[in-house]
């Protein structure tokens, strides 16, 4: 990484070339058959869904619990967050646990946890909170850093370090902290959602079986009330009206049928069950034990782990580059100057439905279109992070100061808009870029040999310990991404500029971009 | 007020995940008997058959019967380990799965046309392939799915035939492609709409979509029909007894074999329930440990 920093010629002209490159080798690497063949025929009966909904046959229950999951799961993660996000600077253990827990999708961690707590609530709520209080530690930290320091300097000396953080800092960073909170929130109900694609009662879980079953009607109508509780999410979930959703949360969530011995469970899911094979049977200090492991754990790593993090890193790159594309298409659509006073709201009504399609259930519906190949995991993360960093663009394009005689459309576009936002542009894709790595491995479960591919496959097996080693894997992968990116918007010099929220500063609003899912 | 909030938020939280976990489900006396069944097939034909089945086991063993959907296999499999549901109707490799886990648990009662189960190889009528005896070794080089990984009709037992006719070879060396659709009526699709040329499925499940009209004769056709090998099964966890009382088990037996209603049964595709043991699986054990599935 250090490396990386003192390149003196990396301009963004040079990252853009390599990005490019990297993803025209991975296309000739990646798997883009088309084998349904009546994709057509498929696509008009879901689109004829969404037009003729069947509102009556939406599942009431599996909304509540959605809402439910998510606004406990976020509380439970951000107060976790908010707690470690105090040590989080200082400590370097903090931190690496704090990466840990959020390299892990909230899918794996689902999977992981159902092995204990059975399909419960306990499970679908763990499963958000857990990723979501790494996240936001690191979120809050960096709020924390950013925020100004004058109220602390003139505190009285030997004011206790709680006081000086209550009344010198919160006040001061707790604005930016509302409206992250608030945007996890929208995120925990994508995430929810997907929960219910493998078994937790949420609206996923009818999505797939209508979805699964070509009741396109039924989908539609859960689609259209997903769409119209992200939308509204602003009117009903506010920080006063939180302990009143938060109590009735708790009073509505499912109860479980059935019951798990949890404690037992987990016993025996630490101390047998994710314990590599060969070392559960075998004497510890024996030397022919560790020779056992090393013969179980090659062909893991041969034809598990290296196959699969390349076809995940195939995916990612063509992905990557595929939304940058996508992004400067689209950006121009929510920008006054480019879209105009009419077309800018729908516009915007186009990439805020697109951000808030689930990648995941997009990939599942496109897959089933098209037949199992790479291309639909490709369509499906560019559509959605197309959206993202589309509307962020479309809105900073819109904040940029532009001279009287400036130039009007492709001119404008093509001579001074994007070379102006170029550096934002890049700042965003590679932030986004661990995103798209983090969702490329899940796909696997899907059916993409990414690497949730052979996750899938060693929970089939009930081979915890090789599903748990695959799982690390793809968050050591993940957290190299992230290291790898961060390093470069240091030597591209990106670092202060936006990315998961766009403050103000630049824009025309007085309210700030909200951050795009981390 | 922020601070407050969202330490009494985290505190109300907290509190009720406490209270939500195992102690809301012991406030009943006797707690409720809990079953779960493979997802092999169209959800809806699940619900009808295991609604039915809960319906009558309640009326026969006087504790209220659940049923638990699950999405995948292996969900069912855990639910099963991890003691979230005492009962399951397992294909044969998932039983030897969750027994093999789950020590002191019994296979109890099997569809009579368990004992001799078959798989189904279906092709896509585009591909000329013609209905024979032998294995239809002209598979090779085509694209093909099975159902889901953990199936035996569907995976374990078709992997095994495809091995013994091309050896020394995996399914993903003598194919172009090998997909796993998840279950068996959506192999029949897949292969129906073309996205794969060759499928393995649950002979039970192709005569129920036939008789569902669901299945085109134009578009998808059997090309071949495998030796018999045992499948489906009820399998209980060996604790029930403990939790319901002594007896609780061969009650629970008497009552699946004594099931006669056609209308449990149809949806089943089975004419009656007999008894069986786990030594009736050791053939599927035997092929699961040769085929790498199973340690």
């Amino acid at each position: 990484m250090r490396a990386l920093r003192s390149i003196p010629g990396w301009g963004y002209a040079a990252v853009t070339r390599w990005f490019v490159g990297g993803a025209v080798a991975a296309l000739l690497a990646a798997d883009l058959a088309v084998t349904s063949l009546h994709p057509w025929a498929d696509l008009q009966r879901l689109l004829g869904g969404l037009i003729h909904p069947d509102l009556l046959s939406v599942e009431v229950w599996s909304v509540v619990y959605t809402i439910a999951f998510a606004i406990l799961g976020v509380t439970l993660g951000a107060g976790a967050g908010f707690v470690l996000a105090i040590p989080f600077a200082r400590f370097r253990s903090v931190r690496l646990l704090c990466a840990g827990l959020r390299s892990v999708h909230e899918l794996f961690w689902a999977l992981l946890l159902m092995q204990v707590f059975g399909l419960s609530a306990t499970t679908g709520i763990l499963a958000i909170a857990l990723p979501y209080a790494g996240i936001c530690a690191k979120v809050y930290s960096e709020i924390i850093e950013e925020a100004d320091l004058a109220a602390v300097r003139v505190l009285p000396e030997g004011t206790g370090a709680i006081s000086a953080f209550a009344y010198g800092r919160l006040p001061d960073v707790a604005t930016a902290f509302r409206h992250y909170t608030l945007y996890r929130f929208e995120c925990a109900m994508r995430s929810t959602l997907v929960l219910g694609f493998i078994g937790l009662p949420t609206m996923g879980f009818y999505l797939e079986s209508a979805f699964r079953q070509g009741r396109y009607a039924e989908a539609g109508a859960l689609l259209l009330v997903f769409y119209a509780l992200i939308g509204s999410r602003r009117l009903w979930m506010r920080l006063s009206t939180l302990p009143v959703l938060l109590v009735l949360s708790v009073l509505a969530l499912p109860r479980t049928i059935g019951t798990t011995n949890w404690l037992a469970s987990l016993g025996r899911f630490v101390t047998h069950d994710i314990v590599p094979s060969p070392l559960r049977s075998g004497a510890i200090l024996d030397p022919e034990t560790w020779s056992r492991l090393g013969l179980w754990f090659r062909p893991v790593l041969t034809q598990q782990i290296l196959p699969g993090a390349f076809q995940t890193l195939v995916l990612a790159q063509v992905a990557l580059v595929a939304t940058a594309l996508g992004a400067l298409i689209l950006f121009p659509l929510v920008s006054r100057r480019f879209a105009g006073p009419i077309g800018q709201p729908f516009g915007r009504v186009l990439l805020v439905i697109v951000r808030s399609t689930p990648e995941y259930m997009l990939a599942y519906v496109l897959l089933q279109l098209l037949g199992p190949s790479m291309l639909p995991a490709i369509l499906a993360l560019t559509i959605h992070n197309a959206g993202i960093v589309g509307y962020l663009m479309g809105r900073h394009a819109d904040g940029l100061p532009y001279r009287a005689d400036a130039p009007t459309g492709l001119n404008l576009y093509a001579y001074e808009t994007v070379p102006r936002l170029y550096g934002q542009f890049l700042a965003y894709l590679l932030y986004r870029w661990e995103l798209i790595l983090r969702e490329s491995a899940i796909f696997g479960i899907l059916g993409v040999t990414t690497l949730g591919f052979y996750v899938d496959a060693a929970i089939s097996e009930l081979r915890l310990d090789v599903a748990v080693i695959l799982i690390v894997a793809t968050a050591l992968l993940t957290a190299m991404v992230d290291a790898l990116s961060r390093a470069l918007r240091r030597s591209l010099r990106l670092t202060d500029l936006p990315t998961r929220l766009s403050e103000a500063r630049h824009g025309p609003e007085t309210s700030p971009l909200r951050p795009v899912c981390s | 007020m922020l601070r407050r909030t969202l330490c009494g938020s985290l505190l109300v939280a907290l509190g009720c995940l406490v209270a939500s976990g195992p102690a809301r489900a012991q406030d009943g006396a006797k707690p409720a008997f809990v079953f779960t069944g493979i997802p092999d097939q169209d959800e809806s034909r699940l619900v009808e058959r295991f609604g039915k089945v809960a319906t009558y086991l309640e009326g026969k063993l006087g504790v209220p019967v659940k049923y638990v959907p699950v999405k995948n296999y292996p969900s069912a499999v855990t639910a099963f380990t991890n003691g979230q549901v005492q009962l399951a109707w397992f294909g044969g490799f998932t039983g030897v799965q969750a027994r093999k886990a789950s020590p002191g648990a019994q296979a109890i009662a099997q569809g009579a046309e368990d004992a001799a189960f078959k798989t189904y190889l279906i092709a896509n009528t585009k591909t000329g392939l013609m209905k024979s005896v032998d294995f239809p070794k002209a598979i090779a080089g085509k694209t093909f799915t099975f159902g889901s990984r953990a199936s035996t009709s569907g995976r374990l037992m078709p992997e095994y035939f495809i091995r013994e006719a091309f050896p020394g070879k995996t399914p993903e060396e003598v194919f172009t492609r090998v997909g796993f659709s998840g279950d068996h009526s959506r192999t029949i699709q897949l292969v129906q709409s073309g996205a794969f040329e060759i499928g393995a499925v649950d002979y039970s499940v192709w005569d129920l979509d036939t008789k569902a009209g669901k299945i085109d004769p134009k578009e998808v056709a059997v090309i071949w029909e495998s030796p018999p090998f045992p499948d489906y099964q009820w399998t209980v966890r060996g604790d029930v007894d403990a939790i319901y009382g002594a007896g609780f088990t061969e009650k629970l037996k008497a009552a699946l074999i004594g099931i006669t209603d056609p209308a449990i049964l149809a949806p089943f595709a089975r004419s009656k329930f007999i008894p069986v043991t786990n030594a009736a699986y050791e053939p599927v054990e035997r092929v699961a440990k040769s085929t790498g599935l199973l340690d």
